[in-house]
């Protein structure tokens, strides 16, 4: 059976499960209809031109967990950022493990989205904000939504900082079979307040896992969110990670994402800056190689004056691997004194080794600073030259060059012990000796 | 201040196109409508062999087929095809003998172009060919060319007097089924120019076609093949205007450049199609495919300045087939009022050292938009490709818009690929150092339109450069947002 048609028959199965008075539930029927009519995306959609999910498509998925399964501690621990204190979120073949997890109610929410779909208490707020900013035209979203039922919700009240990170990990058993899991995961941090954020998807045997994660975070007027996508997945497991970010007036949310392993990757970030003196970061960090495929798709959409947004996506690309980045910045006729900046700088280490880039600027607003810059190249000759009369190894320079190029975009990182550990990570891919531990 | 602000808008809005008249000349027009029996009739008008008739045929067949497309940014009324005339050419004797006996409204047209076939101003040095409606009314300097064996005509003259040499290469470059609008010219293109240098052989004047839609429900398909053989030069210039009118009329042209080994060809275009109105009203729809192949060490070099039209779609390519060629595309679009052009072109990569340079300039006003879109494809054999594309957007006023689209694929590890967009507006810190200096603002706008497009501008021919630079100003003065 096809996919599709098995997702549209699995839907009766999950209603059994769901309440289905609720107006969640509406949304799930009217999303449910949507991916109908516009079934999975092929490369025959504009926004789809490099990456297929054709053959993804073809496994044979299951939807829903058979059976519980559960792992211990000392086997994933690894996964976990576990050098600093932090809530933790996880799931497992996307049932929650409360063994695994430390949540809270105290101060700020760190829980589940299906209790707060459920509960009275939150039902205020899932009004206000469940599915309000993700695409409702865009079929793998309305096919997230449509199964949408298990995820992290985390609220962040006013004024409130929360005081320790909060990690989002989702494991893939494989004791499921092939599995497509689909988490929905709800972030409001209200005015004034301050959350940081780290997302991880990690199957931990060998099988065909394809995630669709839809993610909406809002942010209200002065928050600060950091939100941070480790994406090392096993080179079996695939992505569409979907995040949908809402901002309101002077607002700061970075998004940072890490993408090393996993066999098809492809992340659809979307901004929306709704107040003014917004300011919006984007940076990616992209290093794979054999066949791995990566597709980073963002979308900036300007359309209050005043305010900035920075991207800045770098990429080595090695053996048969391809990239992609499609970056697009939309500035509306008032966006005017609109700050835009995009920067995607690639190095392609192999012969077959592929990289289509398309940075796009739509603009209406004519007092703005747009620009865009997209480099595809090699290491610097003489870079290489002054590092082997030192007595480097060819390997060795190459990685270090390679090292210091994506390095940068670590700066920004704000959590030290996470800064350490995708520091490590990169200088394994390259195979850089840092001499000392960082 | 000699002018204010809201003056310098009036004017720019009521600025007339200075190109918009019509010359009343009798001529011979088909009825509107296309079906195989027009295709067939516009052959059997320009005397074509048979072989020419069953690749328009071919053409025309595929047309059928094929779908309006619609991926461009730009929207617009869709012509009724139905609804045109394909051929409409002024009504002569059989040949004209010398200028004397060319109808004298002709003659006055050319004047009113600047155009002038006198014999006094072949001192000019360029050679014209004259497109009117569809088809070539006259070509100058032809003996002089052909001394040194270069072949300047018509190409319904070609096809009838050189058929091997436009068989062998006529729908190389653009293959008849390549898109719609080539697939239509395929089918009804009704003249255009021919152009072939031998061997060896540097082109010793400019060669120029002028492209004029006069009559009233036609559409002008040309069609040009310019072919540059084994280490020749060619330096060749297009430039177009239409009268003023209501409707919208359609230009849908192919051009195919082929440059052989060590060849180089520089293709230039003032394309200055009647933009329609300041409310949109009328104008011409330009739709043109573009393309050149480069083959060993050859180099093709487009330059544009685009101020006509009413809706643009327009990407003079490269295809860097041969090692060590070069593509090159140089251009300055100008929108203003309801004008929207989507223009840009594509270099694919697919020889050894090839190398491509991308520089546009874009500037909007009024109400118009304006995209670039551009492709830089690296194969994976062209290895040490090398690519710098630049697109920078001017934008005045704030109704305007300013897009770029550039695709980039690169599938070879040694590629060298820089790409940079910038959009802004022009300072107003730069037009008060302008004022400051005595300059009046509309003096200080064209000042600094010129510097933004100056790169390109220097890459025209010099006729064509004075040209181009007045076709700025009366596209661009004022308007500071």
């Amino acid at each position: 059976m096809e996919l599709k048609e098995k997702m549209l028959s699995s839907f009766i199965a999950l209603e059994q499960e769901l309440d289905l008075s609720s107006s969640v539930h509406d949304i799930r029927s009217t999303s449910l209809k949507t991916f109908e009519a516009l079934g999975f995306p092929t490369k025959k959609d504009e926004a789809w031109k490099y990456t297929s999910l054709a053959k993804l498509l073809k496994n044979d998925y299951s939807i829903f967990p058979k059976k519980e399964s559960s792992i211990e501690l000392k086997d994933v621990k690894k996964y976990f950022l576990y050098e600093i204190d932090s809530y933790k979120v996880v799931f497992i073949d996307g049932i929650y493990s409360p063994f695994l997890s430390d949540t809270t109610h105290d101060g700020i929410d760190v829980c589940l989205l299906s209790a707060a779909l459920s509960k009275p208490k939150y039902k205020e707020v899932i009004e206000k904000y469940f599915h309000k900013i993700a695409d409702k035209e865009e079929s793998l979203t309305a096919l997230n939504t449509s199964f949408a039922k298990e995820g992290a919700y985390v609220y962040v009240p006013k004024s409130v900082v929360a005081e320790k990170p909060i990690q989002i990990i989702h494991f893939s058993t494989g004791e499921q079979g092939d599995f497509l899991l689909q988490p929905r995961s709800l972030v409001v941090v209200e005015e004034n307040a301050q959350v940081q954020i780290i997302e991880r998807h990690q199957s931990l045997a060998a099988h065909e896992v394809l995630t669709n994660s839809v993610t909406e975070i809002f942010a209200a007027k002065s928050a600060l969110v950091d939100y941070y996508k480790i994406q090392n997945d096993r080179d079996d497991a695939s992505l569409i990670d979907n995040t949908y970010v809402a901002q309101d007036r002077e607002s700061n949310v970075n998004v940072h994402t890490f993408s090393f392993g996993g066999k098809l990757t492809r992340n659809n970030l979307n901004f929306t800056q709704n107040g003014e003196y917004i300011d919006s970061t984007m940076k990616g960090i992209t290093i794979i190689g054999e066949q791995q495929h990566v597709d980073h798709y963002t979308l900036v959409n300007h359309v209050q004056p005043n305010c900035e947004s920075h991207q800045d996506y770098k990429g080595i690309y090695a053996d048969k691997s391809v990239g992609v980045f499609n970056g697009k910045i939309y500035v509306d006729k008032i966006a005017q004194k609109t700050n835009a900046f995009q920067q995607n700088n690639n190095i392609l280490l192999d012969d077959l080794a592929t990289i289509n880039t398309k940075p796009q600027l739509e603009i209406f607003a004519d007092d703005v600073k747009c620009s865009h810059g997209c480099t595809i190249g090699q290491l610097d000759e003489d870079a290489l030259f002054y590092l082997r009369t030192r007595g480097i190894l060819k390997r060795e320079a190459k990685g270090l060059l390679t090292y210091a190029f994506a390095n940068n975009v670590l700066e920004s990182v704000a959590i030290p012990a996470l800064k350490t550990r995708i520091n490590k990570l990169i200088a394994t891919k390259l195979g850089v000796n840092l001499g000392h531990d960082l | 201040m000699a002018y204010t602000e809201e003056e310098l808008k009036k004017e720019l809005e009521t600025k007339e196109y200075e190109y918009g008249f019509y010359t009343d000349i009798e001529s011979d027009t088909f009825p509107i409508g296309l079906n195989e029996d027009i295709v067939r009739a516009i052959s059997k008008r320009k005397e074509e062999p048979e072989w020419m008739t069953d690749w328009r045929l071919k053409a025309f067949a595929s047309w059928k087929e094929m779908k309006e497309p619609e991926w461009a940014n730009v929207r617009y009324e869709k012509p009724d095809f139905q609804a045109i005339s394909y051929y409409s050419a002024p009504k002569k004797k059989d040949k004209y003998e010398s200028l004397d006996e060319v109808d004298p409204e002709l003659l006055d047209t050319f004047n009113k172009l600047g155009i002038s076939l006198d014999e006094q101003k072949k001192l000019a040095g360029v050679a014209v060919d004259i497109v009117i409606d569809s088809v070539s009314v006259a070509t100058t300097f032809r003996d002089t060319l052909a001394e040194k064996g270069i072949i300047f005509c018509s190409i319904s003259e070609a096809i009838k007097d050189y058929p091997d040499l436009v068989r062998k290469y006529l729908g190389t470059v653009i293959p008849p089924k390549d898109n719609f609008y080539a697939a239509l010219n395929a089918a009804v293109f009704s003249d255009g120019s021919f152009c072939y240098i031998p061997k060896g052989v540097r082109c010793p004047m400019e060669l120029s076609t002028y492209f004029r839609i006069n009559q009233a429900g036609t559409g002008q398909f040309e069609r040009t093949l310019v072919i540059a053989d084994e280490g020749s030069y060619v330096s060749y210039l297009e430039g177009c205007t239409a009268p003023s009118r209501d409707e919208n009329q359609l230009h849908a042209a192919c051009v195919e450049l082929i440059a052989m080994d060590d060849a180089e060809i520089k293709y230039s275009t003032v394309q200055n199609w009647y933009p329609g109105n300041k409310e949109g009203k009328g104008g011409v729809y330009n739709f043109v495919t573009k393309r050149g192949i480069c083959h060993t060490n050859a180099k093709i070099s487009w330059t544009q300045v685009e101020t006509g039209s009413a809706v643009t779609w327009k990407y003079p390519s490269c295809i860097l087939k041969g090692d060590n060629s070069i593509g090159e595309f140089y251009s300055i679009a100008v929108t203003n009022n309801y004008q929207q052009a989507d223009t840009g072109t594509k270099m694919v990569h697919i020889g050894k050292n090839t190398r491509s340079t991308i520089i546009s300039k874009g500037i909007s006003a009024g109400k118009s938009q304006n995209s670039y879109r551009g492709l830089v494809q690296v194969n994976p054999k062209a290895s040490n490709a090398r690519n710098f594309s630049q697109c920078d957007s001017l934008l005045m006023g704030n109704e305007c818009g300013a897009h770029t689209f550039p695709y980039i694929e690169a599938r070879n590890n040694s590629a060298q690929i820089e790409h940079e967009a910038t959009t802004s507006k022009i300072g107003e810190d730069q037009i008060f150092y302008c004022n400051q200096r005595g300059i009046d603002t509309e003096k200080a706008i064209a000042l600094i339109v010129n510097g933004f497009s100056k790169e390109v501008l220097n890459k025209l021919p010099m006729e064509f450069a004075v040209e181009a630079q007045k076709l700025l100003e009366i596209s661009l003065e004022g308007s500071v947002g």
